[in-house]
């Protein structure tokens, strides 16, 4: 195990290290320059000279690009990400504003797609090629078609013309107020709950098909087991791992991916903030959030292999 | 003399198996997969909207008609019109054209390079392949619409910049797939015996092993199909895919579809449907595709 960790960490500096590299080649190796697109022009489509000078300068652009990758790299290493050119806060700050409520809607959207995918995928490989099958298939791969964000959009409209609720401005904490707190993250969650369980439900049912037929699961058939016992006991346990390392991705993936779910339900997580950081054209808060998106994303990963490792002991020995 | 006549009597007796002519093998998959089969009927349907978009559309999807706005669905406008008198029902036919064109030259450009880069990944091994594939595990530490949304805010908004940004983060995903199918391919004895003829690494690849990872380049290639559309209504959504006033169904959810919501909500059912109707034909089609194709899961 000591070793697979010590592989596992290792190979992790190369992909951050070009992590970094991608998302500050992403931003400079625009056709022109940053500072042209942040400035824009006005009226005219002229721009000031001098203050194109001073945005370079204050950007670092004015710098070898070697020495504004290293100045970004060093950055990166000290948390410190620079300043929004909008709201003129560090970005770190305002990232870890946003960062409490994207985890909330993670957390919960997780739970809830766990808890509608595993019982309905495994019923859809216990009944296999039934109409139960079919059902199960059609509303989860519905529910992998359908962009959640357009449900987002129906929910608000049913929400509004029945309720005339509309998506809150402010975000409660659950410290503050739980129960006002959960009625402005109930639709959200579920909405990206029915999406994410959608892509659990077809992995739980497609794992446990696979299981279902190994050697183990007919000695506990003939054994005289209930179906309930083989099923549960004997498939569904042996059947998790797979779907354990997909529910990780994916709550890696809602932390900072939410990107267009967070802006339908006007939620002010961290994705709504990559949202706004382009329209305002805030370069130095767009690199920051996508390279600490990937960063989550890699830790999470990482976790994921970790727990899979020890979960199952012939990856451990390998 | 009795056993060699036996052996020729069987012999004439087999008669030659017959492959199937493509009518029947098409009937085959409809009848084995009959979620595939509405897949690609769907699939079939929305092509043939988006080619014939000029003609089937009632209206042009540009021109206002200040005299219509906010018209409910009826026989004058099927599926209502916009706040600009456009005809919703013409906007969303054109807007077929930009999610399959989005959709296809996104998952054909992203996977053929990925597909390439798997292929020489795998062929190279060494060196090569132990920093491509580095290169790829970079890629993939971005979730794919991050990337996507990302690299289109620095290449703005217009229809080939969404194709490149919806592109790039396929290619990680493709030359994974491939790569693993090349490895296999690679150490078999027809690619030892081209090797042993003389045959360049070039031909070696195009003739030998390009061919081979066409049913994994497929499986990925219909996979990301339903995804890029997706990804397309996403970025227009957010006003970085398409611009104003060009019939995108993500742009068509965005501005006008929220703030009219309780006047016309038609405005943002009918987009949205057929952006779901699109990507559920794709995964069908694509699930059944991949269990036709995938020997691990034939007979399944």
């Amino acid at each position: 195990m000591r070793t697979y960790l010590a592989k596992r960490l290792l190979l992790i500096v190369p992909t951050l290290l070009g992590v970094a590299a991608v998302v500050f080649l992403i931003m400079r190796v625009i056709p022109g320059d940053v500072s042209l697109l942040i400035l824009g022009g006005d009226q005219t489509g002229r721009i000031d000279p001098q203050q194109l000078a001073a945005l370079r300068h204050q950007l670092g652009l004015d710098q070898p690009l070697a020495v504004q990758f290293a100045t970004w790299l060093w950055g990166v290493l000290r948390l410190d990400f620079g300043t929004s050119l909008w709201t003129g806060q560090p970005v770190i700050d305002e990232v870890l504003i946003r960062l409490p409520l994207s985890l909330e809607v993670a957390i919960l959207a997780t739970i809830v797609s766990v808890l509608l995918a595993v019982p309905l995928g495994m019923l859809a490989a216990v009944r296999q090629d039934t109409w139960v099958d079919y059902a199960i298939r059609v509303v989860s791969i519905g529910g992998q078609a359908i962009p959640s964000f357009w449900v987002g959009i129906l929910v608000i409209l049913f929400l509004v013309i029945y309720f005339g609720w509309g998506p809150p401005l402010e975000f409660t904490p659950p410290w503050v107020d739980p129960w006002a707190n959960f009625q402005q993250l109930v639709w959200p969650v579920v909405t990206i709950g029915y999406r994410y369980a959608a892509v659990t439900t077809r992995m739980t049912r497609s794992t446990v098909l696979e299981v279902l037929r190994e050697d183990y699961i007919r000695t506990a058939w003939a054994k005289g087991l209930r179906e309930r016992a083989v099923v549960i006991r004997h498939a569904l346990k042996n059947a998790m791992l797979p779907v354990i390392t997909l529910v990780g991705t994916e709550f890696a993936f809602l932390i900072g991916g939410l990107v267009v779910t967070e802006t339908v339900f006007t939620l002010n997580g961290v994705g709504r903030f990559v949202v706004d950081a382009v329209a305002h054209r805030d370069y130095p808060v767009v690199q920051a959030l996508v390279f600490l998106i990937a960063l989550s994303f890699v830790v999470v990963n990482l976790l994921i292999d970790l727990t899979y490792a020890w979960l199952d002991p012939r990856i451990r020995y390998h | 003399m009795a056993i060699n006549g036996s052996l020729l009597e069987n012999a004439v007796a087999a008669e030659p198996a017959t492959r199937p002519t493509w009518p029947a093998q098409l009937w085959g998959f409809a009848r084995g997969k009959p979620l595939g089969a509405a897949g690609a009927m769907i699939i079939v349907g929305l092509l043939a909207v988006a080619v014939l978009a000029p003609t089937l559309a009632p209206y042009d999807p540009y021109l206002p008609d200040y005299g219509a706005q906010f018209s409910s669905p009826g026989a004058d406008h099927w599926l209502g019109t916009d706040e600009f008198g456009r005809d919703v029902l013409s906007r969303v036919m054109h807007g077929a054209r930009i999610a399959l064109f989005v959709g296809f030259a996104a998952s054909f450009l992203g996977c053929s390079l990925g597909g390439l880069l798997g292929v020489v990944s795998a062929y190279c091994g060494g060196t090569v392949d132990l920093l491509l594939e580095r290169a790829m595990d970079v890629l993939l530490a971005f979730p794919q619409l991050i990337l996507a949304l990302a690299v289109a805010s620095i290449l703005g908004p217009a229809v080939p910049n969404v194709v490149i940004a919806v592109a790039i983060p396929i290619i990680p995903r493709a030359a994974r797939v491939v790569r693993a199918t090349a490895l296999s391919i690679k150490e078999n004895v027809y690619v030892e015996a081209a090797h042993g003829l003389g045959a360049t690494h070039y031909r070696v690849i195009r003739q030998h092993l390009l061919p081979n990872v066409l049913a994994p380049y497929l499986i990925i290639l219909t996979a990301q199909l339903g995804t890029a559309i997706l990804a397309e209504a996403a970025l227009s959504y957010l006003g970085l895919g398409a611009a104003e006033p060009t019939p995108s169904w993500g742009l068509m959810l965005s501005g006008s579809a929220p703030a009219y919501a309780e006047k016309a909500p038609w405005i943002g059912l009918f987009p949205g449907v057929a952006i779901s109707l699109a990507v559920f034909g794709f995964s069908l089609f694509g699930d059944s595709l991949r269990d036709v194709l995938d020997p691990k899961l034939r007979g399944r």
